[in-house]
């Protein structure tokens, strides 16, 4: 009974630390926490210490300049009840709302034309995955000359096609999908991880269907896109966090002090107005909360992403 | 060993003390008799690589506080390192920046008020224009020392005027109604494209010239009182903004003053896409660089009352509260914006351009001094470039400037947001007025909180 007892036993902590140090008789444990050490240093200082910090001055009227002092919750009230801020969230929701399954459906439709080519396909690979290498302020830049109305790149190519030409850059409503746009520059990263996606789908899979009479487009719904699932479910995370926190080329092309004339309250963004506070007008401590908040937004989206993944996403050998 | 031995051996050294202690005490008096400065003095927004103007002047202060060493990295004011520096206490001595952002750093006690730095090295304040010293000057004392002044005149390109019936009379700021005709008459367009703008106001960014040429002062002079929605302000925005409605309307008018090559030889005024615009003194040297030949002429902008007005801004040196070098500092100023180093430089700009065969356009300083003496015409300028300096020249005595407040970035971003409102059609100019007042109220309030 005793030694059956002993055998059922779960590991308690006192066990786990105990096997946790005796891997340091290994010369490999060294060896890999030796390697893993910078990265743990760079974590705790740069990332980890810095978000300590920022939790701190969230608390306080810190602006750098001036003593400060603790103002309690009054960092986070304020948010609330500023009008801008909750301005910026909701464009920052909005914009994200039509970036990301733009991203999603372009890539995609990249990826699918990828995986049909035989022949320079690594050629094809990188020339998709170029602009990606784009400086993000240069695709703000360059932003203002493709998308400047009847005189842009974008809007002579719709011409073509007699479709109304939109100004991008200032009419009010096309400015958030003109964003979204011009995030879409990047669109090869998320395509070469759908293509590497799609080339490992089985394919007898496609085989079976085919033998069972299933259409291209139900072979691509029915097979493909169950199979890529676990994909598209990293970059819709990936994206929604990318989206809310997008900053570099919006920055360039709408606030930049040369180019202020065109900044407007449509293209004020979360990530926008929180720098402004922090480094415009001194307000660290307000701008701390702000970051905090998109923070605990961004976890709360996540979650649910997650948990709403559980009916879509399917896991290769998972009992469904 | 004798007496004796031991005599001499003290003797010398005796000798060796004193020779010791004489050298060091000379030297001790050479150094403090000849060198008042002495260290580093590290600037931040002024580098080594500006244009000849920037460069000569470096090298003239330069030798002013020798043997003291200047660290003045490359690239302009940077308020993401600035702020770094001050929470790391490694302030640099000297910060060259733009004047706007000397009343909220000032009021928050970040810069050193230059009151001894002005009486020990004698500064002669009074030779610096009064507008300059208002946008540097917070509760009485002032925190920078200014040095270039923008001056903003009408650019006309009278090839266009001419040719569409426009005299230099009817571009007059003071008579909006002819004004509006006038730019109508230059304006042309292509169904729904702009093909050239009659007159471009400069909204946003000229706001604050079109409020004050109606009557509207839209920040009090102690900079604690924003009015931003006075009817004169309403009335100034209304205006402007119909001037730009009237020409095919914000979208078209942006999307085509979008396309200028405004540096370039094939600029706005060589192709004739644009017939006057308000616009800073230096564009004048632009186009005289890169389209000599256009026909360019200035006027005066003019407030309702018929008198000429000019909005100003420009750029400041300030000292860091906790900065080391604060002599060296103070000379570096001294001489930076002192007549004769403006002289100086502008003697050289004179020859190198009359060897280059380009035309002399005047460098405009805040140092009204400096001005008197170094813009004149050059011998053989031709009149189109010696009339635009006269008109700078003298406008420059009817400036304003928005004075320093302690929330100079939020007021700055509170009227351009409610110009922009206004231009993309989303609210009326009461209404963007009246939100940029509440805002700007609001800032100040906050920001003058013990």
């Amino acid at each position: 009974m005793a030694t059956a007892a002993v055998a059922t036993r779960r590991p308690g902590p006192g066990d786990r630390a105990r096997r946790w140090a005796s891997g340091f008789r290994e010369r490999d444990t060294w060896w890999a926490y030796a390697f893993l050490a910078p990265w743990a240093f760079g974590f705790l200082v740069f990332t980890a210490g810095a978000m300590v910090w920022g939790a701190i001055i969230s608390f306080t009227n810190y602006s750098v300049v001036a003593p400060s002092h603790g103002v309690g919750l009054a960092n986070y009230r304020a948010i609330a009840s500023d009008p801008y801020a909750l301005l910026s969230l909701k464009n920052s929701f909005e914009m994200t709302a039509i970036y990301v399954p733009f991203e999603m459906g372009l890539a995609l439709l990249f990826a699918s034309m990828l995986a049909k080519i035989t022949r320079f396909d690594g050629f094809f690979r990188t020339v998709y995955y170029l602009p990606v290498m784009t400086p993000t302020v240069a695709i703000g830049g360059m932003y203002l000359l493709m998308f400047n109305g009847p005189y842009g790149l974008v809007d002579q190519f719709l011409g073509i096609f007699h479709i109304p030409e939109p100004y991008w850059l200032t009419d009010p409503n096309w400015i958030k999908p003109g964003i979204a746009a011009m995030l879409v520059w990047q669109v090869g990263g998320n395509t070469v991880l759908y293509l590497a996606a799609i080339k490992n789908v089985p394919q007898q899979l496609y085989e079976a269907a085919s033998i069972d009479g299933a259409s291209a487009w139900r072979r691509f719904k029915d097979v493909t896109l169950p199979m890529i699932s676990p994909t598209l479910f990293f970059t819709f995370v990936i994206l929604t966090v990318y989206g809310l926190q997008v900053f570099d080329q919006i920055y360039t092309a709408f606030y930049n002090p040369s180019n202020a004339k065109i900044s407007s309250d449509t293209s004020l963004m979360y990530v926008i107005y929180l720098f402004q506070q922090a480094f415009d007008y001194l307000h660290m401590g307000f701008a701390s909360a702000m970051a905090w908040l998109l923070f605990g937004i961004i976890m709360v989206i996540t979650v649910f992403q997650i948990l709403f993944s559980k009916r879509f996403v399917y896991y290769e050998g998972e009992q469904r | 060993m004798s007496r004796r031995w031991k005599a001499i051996g003290a003797l010398a050294v005796a000798l060796v003390v004193a020779a010791i202690a004489v050298t060091a005490a000379a030297a001790h008096s050479k150094s403090t008799k000849s060198t008042k400065f002495s260290g580093t003095l590290n600037i931040m927004g002024f580098g080594t690589n500006g244009d000849d103007v920037a460069k000569n002047r470096f090298a003239i202060a330069q030798k002013a506080i020798a043997p003291a060493k200047v660290n003045a990295p490359n690239g302009g004011f940077n308020e993401q390192q600035f702020l770094t520096d001050i929470a790391s206490k490694q302030v640099p001595d000297l910060v060259y920046w733009d004047r706007s952002y000397v009343g909220t750093y000032a009021a928050k006690g970040a810069l050193m008020p230059l009151d001894s730095c002005i009486k020990s090295d004698k500064i002669d304040t009074s030779q610096y224009r009064q507008a300059a010293l208002q946008s540097v000057t917070y509760n009485g004392h002032i925190y920078g020392i200014p040095e270039f002044f923008d001056v903003r005149t009408l650019i006309v390109d009278t090839h266009v005027a001419d040719a569409s019936g426009v005299t230099g009379k009817m571009l007059n700021t003071a008579n909006p109604t002819v004004l509006k005709q006038a730019a109508l008459k230059m304006y042309q367009h292509n169904g729904s494209q702009v093909t050239r703008i009659g007159f471009d106001p400069k909204l946003p960014e000229f706001f604050p010239l079109w409020a004050k040429a109606f009557g509207a002062n839209i920040l009090s002079k102690d900079g604690l009182h924003p009015d931003l929605n006075s009817p004169q302000a309403i009335a100034a925005l209304t205006y402007a903004n119909s001037l730009i409605q009237a020409q095919g309307g914000y979208n078209a008018f942006l999307a085509f003053r979008n396309t200028w090559d405004f540096f370039g030889s094939d600029n706005q005024v060589d192709k004739n896409q644009v017939g006057a615009w308000p616009m800073e003194e230096w564009y004048y040297n632009v186009l005289a660089s890169s389209s000599p030949n256009v026909t360019v002429t200035a006027i005066p902008f003019r407030s309702k009352t018929g008198d000429p007005i000019n909005y100003s801004t420009g750029s400041a040196w300030s000292i860091p509260k906790g900065a080391k070098n604060v002599a060296a500092a103070c000379q570096w100023m001294k001489t930076m914006t002192q007549a004769s180093t403006w002289e100086t430089v502008a003697n050289i700009r004179k020859a190198a351009y009359a060897k280059a065969g380009q035309y002399w356009t005047g460098l405009f300083t805040a140092n009204a001094k400096a001005d008197a003496a170094i813009n004149k015409p050059t011998a053989g300028e031709p009149k189109k470039w010696a009339s635009i300096i006269t008109t700078v020249e003298n406008a420059e005595k009817y400036s304003f400037a928005i004075p320093a407040s302690p929330a100079s970035a939020q007021f700055n971003t509170a009227w351009t947001n409610a110009v922009n409102r206004v231009l993309q059609g989303q609210q009326t100019p009461t209404q963007a007025l009246n939100q940029a007042q509440k805002e700007a109220v609001a800032a100040i309030k906050a920001a003058t909180k013990k």
